[in-house]
């Protein structure tokens, strides 16, 4: 009962106070952040023009500077169960200019070197665990970097109750959001790579990469202005799912020798120092 | 020393260390053992005319029995080290067995078949990419699932992506592919906005320079002060005529995109609607404009 007053109570004093009081932000992981020194937004002009340059100087630089059309191979684990299949074939749909084949027990060393002499640009392998897909390892040719997600919550277009036929042959327009640290571009960069420079537009198909608390967020949607130009519909067409960075590598595939730029080392405390801290 | 019936009669009735008892049969698991069964004929211990295959580091031997040395259970056994070419490998066999028992003969053949059968099986094995297994740990499986859940919350993606999708539209990355009139209407507006601006401006600096020339130079403050006030005055006036024109010009503006009809139709009869808000951004103006002046000066 005390309590029920109390709240009475504060009730009433809050509209006493009326409105000059300012609304309340509550805190969340997001405004809570620890800084990364290598976070671009709070860093200084000249920091910002060495990481442009930096970025222009990268491997992806090729890409962005449109000199060429990727080409995307997309494979598996051996022996693929139906789901990963299916997920690998809407893939294949959804990224434009892309072919999925079975791994035939192959290395992934091998595939890479002959991807290369097949001039594909980009390699795709969905691991799956327990009829499930749990991994996506993106390697990007002919020199790197490769890196290593985990793939969850993965939905596939018959579990969204969607006809994958909808996806239409336009080549989408890729959102990347929330990337905002160095390693986080970088993998932003290789995502969007995936992806042909130039959009068609009249298909409305958008992908969208979205960055929260270092969980990517994919999505894929058709949209339509409404009348005004004021909003956006949307309708969500392919495969939806979740990656989590675990390792960022140099150079292509190599578990051995491989030189790491960052990995999820051992269990919890030795890579996360604290619930805030995020790394892409 | 070599009485074979003796042997063999004490390993089958009695006790022999090599000897396995299944339910089904008998096994043997000394190592020279030729076809691994517990028999009379191929117990390596109680037969003084015997010879086997054996690999060792991935290299085939062919190990004959020799009666004389049998005291000395190390060196009994002559050894054959056996070609890697496999036909070559059988002819030395039969050399070597040359009028020795069918058995023994057709037995060491067969498990030279199967050495180099599982030699072959085990260099493509180790040829072949190593798999490493991961373990999963629950626990921390459980923690990022759950924070996914919560990121995803947070994440609003719908919102994240209409976002961005009009803010690309209001960039003009889509460039002729929409055509909404309002939007239309609103650069429209703003472009004239500019154009008026500069005119104004350029209005302004003229009447300045006439005014400064008659007058002298002490009574600067003065003047600029004036000029000011004139300007206040004139910018108003300027701007209701602008204002004018500018409706000729925004009712222009459908004229490009004549694809759709409909919206032409749409234009006309919104323009009227709209007037009042076009003068009440150019109230504003004029404040905006004098303290440029001022800074000026």
């Amino acid at each position: 009962m005390a309590r029920g007053k109390d709240k009475k109570k504060r009730k009433l004093e809050k509209k006493q106070e009326g409105d000059d009081v300012p609304k309340q932000v509550p805190h969340t992981l997001e405004s809570l952040r620890e800084k990364d020194e290598t976070m671009l937004a709070n860093v200084d002009d000249e920091e910002k023009l060495e990481a442009q340059k930096d970025m222009e100087l990268d491997e992806l630089s090729s890409y962005y500077e449109n000199s060429y059309e990727p080409k995307v191979l997309i494979t598996y684990s051996d022996n693929p169960h139906n789901k990963t299949r299916i997920f690998g074939k809407e893939l294949c749909r959804m990224i434009p200019n892309s072919i999925s084949r079975y791994r035939q027990r192959s290395s992934v060393k091998r595939i890479v070197q002959s991807a290369l002499r097949e001039k594909v640009t980009d390699v795709i392998v969905v691991n799956e665990n327990q009829k499930q897909p749990n991994g996506f390892l993106l390697i990007h040719l002919p020199n790197g970097p490769t890196a290593h997600f985990r793939l969850s919550s993965c939905k596939i277009t018959p579990e969204l109750r969607k006809d994958y036929k909808e996806i239409t042959n336009h080549r989408p327009e890729v959102i990347l959001n929330n990337f905002s640290t160095r390693l986080g571009l970088t993998v932003g960069r290789m995502l969007g790579a995936l992806f042909h420079y130039e959009p068609q537009f009249r298909g409305r198909r958008a992908v969208t990469f979205h960055n929260q608390r270092d969980y990517i967020f994919f999505r894929h949607h058709r949209y339509e202005f409404t009348h005004d130009g004021k909003r956006a519909k949307l309708r969500e067409l392919g495969p939806r799912f979740t990656l989590k960075l675990i390792s960022l590598q140099q150079g292509t595939f190599d578990s051995k020798r491989g030189d790491f730029e960052w990995i999820i080392a051992g269990r919890r405390h030795q890579m996360e120092t604290s619930r805030r801290k995020f790394f892409l | 020393m070599q009485h074979d019936d003796v042997v063999w009669a004490i390993i089958n009735k009695t006790h022999c260390s090599h000897k396995v008892t299944t339910k089904t049969q008998q096994f043997c698991r000394n190592e020279y053992n030729l076809t691994g069964l517990c028999s009379r004929a191929s117990c390596p211990l109680a037969n003084s005319k015997y010879a086997t295959i054996r690999e060792e580091n991935g290299i085939i031997y062919l190990f004959m029995k020799t009666a004389e040395r049998v005291m000395f259970p190390a060196k009994q056994w002559e050894k054959v080290k056996l070609s890697r070419n496999f036909e070559k490998a059988i002819y030395q066999i039969n050399e070597n067995l040359l009028y020795w028992p069918a058995f023994i003969k057709a037995k060491c053949k067969q498990r030279f078949v199967k050495i180099t059968q599982y030699l072959i099986r085990m260099r493509k094995l180790k040829l072949r990419r190593v798999k490493e297994l991961v373990p999963i740990q629950r626990k921390i499986e459980r923690r990022e699932r759950r924070r996914e859940e919560k990121a995803l919350v947070a994440a609003r993606i719908d919102n994240a992506i209409e976002k961005q999708l009009l803010e690309r539209l209001k960039k003009g990355t889509y460039n002729d592919i929409y055509n909404f009139p309002q939007m239309a209407f609103d650069s429209a507006l703003k472009a004239e906005e500019i154009s008026s601006e500069s005119e104004k401006e350029d209005e302004e600096e003229e009447e300045e320079e006439r005014e400064m020339e008659p007058e002298l130079e002490r009574e600067l403050e003065r003047t600029v002060e004036q000029a000011d006030e004139f300007v206040e005055a004139d910018s108003d006036l300027d701007s209701d005529e602008d204002s004018d024109s500018g409706k000729k010009e925004s009712a222009n503006v459908p004229s490009d995109f004549e694809s759709e009809t409909s919206d032409i139709e749409d234009m006309a009869d919104r323009i009227p609607q709209k007037k009042p808000r076009v003068e009440i951004e150019y109230e504003t103006e004029p404040v905006a404009s004098v303290s440029r002046k001022k800074i000026k000066h």
